[in-house]
């Protein structure tokens, strides 16, 4: 069984809601990153969106669009990544997501792509350009994989297109709450709530809130709202404001404990 | 080529394998009312009529074509006819597409526009329409480019518009179109994005072609009234390529060849050029499938060009697909050769043309001197070159002083 699904119900047994991180490969540097990661993972993350570094992330705000440059500027590329994913399988047994943007993973080839990420046992892609209409060809080279293709739904999708997305999502369906870009902030919580709710009516999967959210706070706020909550630029952040900490890791990992009180 | 027309894009937006619409989810909703929208007003009669009054009572159209007498002497062969968009309001051929855009905006119930800008002839030019049609308007250019385009600058901060510096990145054009991107995303609810060429999610490359066949149908009709029959070749420069699909797409299925010139910079086989088609490979960029500077991991590369408006490391998706259907040649033109046209045609045609026109020129002169005087060759000289004289004059210093060196 994939280990998303596998997760969703082993967070159902326990009543509880999924703490999901984005943090960006390769960020600071290629090893560091492979330990902060691990941190975060062995701290409790339920699930890990891995970035895949791309020099051209529209959907991003400033603090990941600058983790990305520093990914980039340490070499880290698609098969790094997969080598970075291969290496946390072997200690960690979280679900990995990878999260990007279409052309490395094109250029990369979406046939090599799907044996490639299982090889590496990932369980599944984020990828945020590529909407429904277009995962065609993706689809194609996932089939028989298991590998899930998360996708989602913002706050200016209409209900009907609502209903489309939840149908096809795999794995869990990602809800955005607020317009605008990954980053900290500006978020509407009754908005949010009203959303949510709507949703959750029409979606079949889990649904996870992610965009904006900033800290332990935020999460109470909004992990009763739906099934699981994502932070990236919070985690991020932890990382570009110490970058040469010797103890990065352990303060990513005190970080995730933070939010999952 | 026959039943191009109606042909392409598809229902999605796809020009066979290139186009369609890769973008964030929040997005997708703003991009599918713009097309609702234009597809509604592309049927309202009322609608293209304002649009054509516009472009003949404000934009100043049509613009003349005529033969460019002396420069064809000079070169001795084939006659070059020039279509003259650098005689448009703003100089260019970019208002033809943000008068359209813009009356969608207004159709739309849009107050505020945003656009991008490389150059800064499409960011004076949405600056302009704001002004006319009393709408707000934000331009993002990027840092680099607004060092190099200054002019272009204090012009869209006079028209009233608020130039956004870009300091992500390469900070050129295809940065200035990211962080647009990623305002639009934030603001889509009463901000319409006008974008400036062929590029971007569909409906994008198909509306911005369909407001710029003005420059190819008036070029059609006026050149049929001047030598009686269409020409054996037309020249387009080729950025992200919407003055070359304005131009081209109304003799698809007709007889002339058709030429893109790109920017080759300092040389196709240099790191510094921007020439997507002849010295890039399929990708997706900016919302669409087409061809990209970019490495083998799909990183995309920086674009290098001595005309900010061909500075892009993408291209429209359609031009992608007349490649791939070998309906239009596209060549690289350097620096070098384009600096020559610019001043080849100062001197003999008392015409400044951009930077941009100029790589055409290039292309069109070069094929001149190989084809008999019988022969008519109509270039597209999309805009004027007053915006580019302190470049030029910087490149030729160094030229020269490098060719001092060099003798040493």
């Amino acid at each position: 069984m994939n280990r998303i699904t596998r997760t969703w119900t082993t967070l159902a047994e326990q009543n509880q809601k999924a703490l999901i991180g984005y943090l960006t490969a390769g960020d600071p540097d290629p090893e560091t990153s492979f330990h902060i990661l691990l941190a975060a993972c062995r701290a409790g993350l339920d699930i890990l969106e891995l970035g895949v570094p791309f020099s051209d992330p529209t959907a991003d705000g400033p603090v990941i669009q600058a983790a990305a440059q520093r990914a980039l500027q340490g070499g880290m590329t698609l098969p790094g990544v997969l080598r970075l994913a291969k290496r946390l399988r072997s200690e960690v047994d979280t679900p990995i997501l990878l999260f990007g943007y279409y052309n490395p993973f094109l250029q990369y080839g979406l046939g090599k792509l799907a044996a490639d990420t299982v090889e590496a046992g990932v369980d599944g892609l984020l990828i945020v350009d590529l909407p429904p209409e277009e995962t065609e060809p993706l689809q194609q080279a996932l089939r028989g994989t298991g590998l899930h293709q998360v996708l989602l739904v913002a706050p200016s999708t209409r209900p009907d297109r609502v209903r489309e997305i939840a149908s096809r999502t795999q794995g869990f369906l990602y809800l955005i709450t607020k317009p605008g870009t990954t980053g900290e902030g500006g978020l509407d919580v009754e908005q949010i709530a009203r959303h949510a709710r709507q949703v959750k009516g029409l979606s079949p999967l889990p649904v996870c809130l992610g965009f904006g959210i900033r800290n332990a706070e935020d999460v109470r706020m909004l992990a009763p709202l739906a099934d699981g909550v994502v932070v990236g630029s919070a985690l991020v952040r932890v990382i570009s404001e110490a970058r040469d900490a010797p103890d990065l890791p352990a303060r990513l990992a005190a970080k995730i404990r933070e939010l999952r009180l | 080529m026959n039943a191009y027309h109606g042909r392409y894009p598809d229902a999605r937006g796809h020009f066979g394998p290139y186009g369609g619409r890769f973008v964030g989810e929040t997005l997708m909703t703003p991009l599918m009312d713009i097309e609702a929208a234009w597809k509604e007003a592309k049927a309202d009669a009322g609608f293209m009529d304002a649009f054509h009054r516009l472009l003949r009572d404000y934009a100043g159209r049509p613009t003349p074509l005529d033969v460019a007498e002396r420069l064809s002497d000079q070169i001795g062969g084939a006659r070059i006819y020039l279509k003259r968009e650098d005689c448009t309001h703003t100089g260019a051929h970019k208002i033809n597409n943000v008068l359209g855009q813009g009356l969608l905006a207004q159709r739309m119930g849009r107050r505020r526009i945003i656009a991008e800008t490389g150059a800064g002839q499409h960011g004076v030019a949405s600056a302009t329409i704001a002004a006319r049609f009393g709408m707000e308007c934000k331009v993002f250019m990027g840092e680099e480019d607004i060092r190099r385009q200054a002019p272009n600058v204090q012009r869209m901060e006079l028209l009233g518009a608020d130039v956004v510096p870009v300091r992500s990145g390469t900070r050129t054009l295809k940065d200035a179109m990211n962080e647009a991107l990623r305002y639009w995303a934030g603001h889509a609810e009463d901000t319409f994005y006008i974008i400036g060429t062929v590029s971007g999610p569909h409906p994008y490359p198909e509306m911005v072609r369909d407001f710029q066949r003005v420059i190819g149908d008036e070029s059609r009709r006026q050149i049929l009234e001047k030598i009686g029959r269409l020409p054996d070749l037309i020249v387009a420069c080729v950025g992200g390529g919407s003055n070359a699909m304005g131009m081209f797409y109304p003799f698809l299925e007709d007889p002339p060849e058709l030429l893109g010139a790109e920017a080759a910079g300092k040389g196709l086989h240099t790191s510094c050029h921007a020439a997507s088609i002849s010295g890039g490979s399929p990708g997706e960029l900016h919302g669409a499938m087409t061809y990209l500077l970019q490495d083998r991991d799909g990183q995309i590369q920086e674009a290098w060009s001595i005309s900010a408006g061909l500075d892009y490391p993408g291209v429209g998706p359609e031009h992608a697909l007349l490649k791939d259907l070998g309906r239009v040649r596209y060549e690289g033109i350097t620096d070098e050769q384009a600096v020559e046209a610019f001043q080849l045609l100062c001197r003999t045609e008392g015409i400044i043309p951009a930077l941009e026109s100029s790589h055409a020129l290039a292309s069109a002169i070069r094929e001149a001197a190989r084809r008999p005087r019988k022969e008519a060759i109509l270039v597209c000289l999309s805009g004027r070159g007053d915006k580019d004289l302190q470049h030029v004059q910087t490149y030729l210093s160094r030229q020269t002083n490098s060719s001092k060196e060099g003798g040493r």
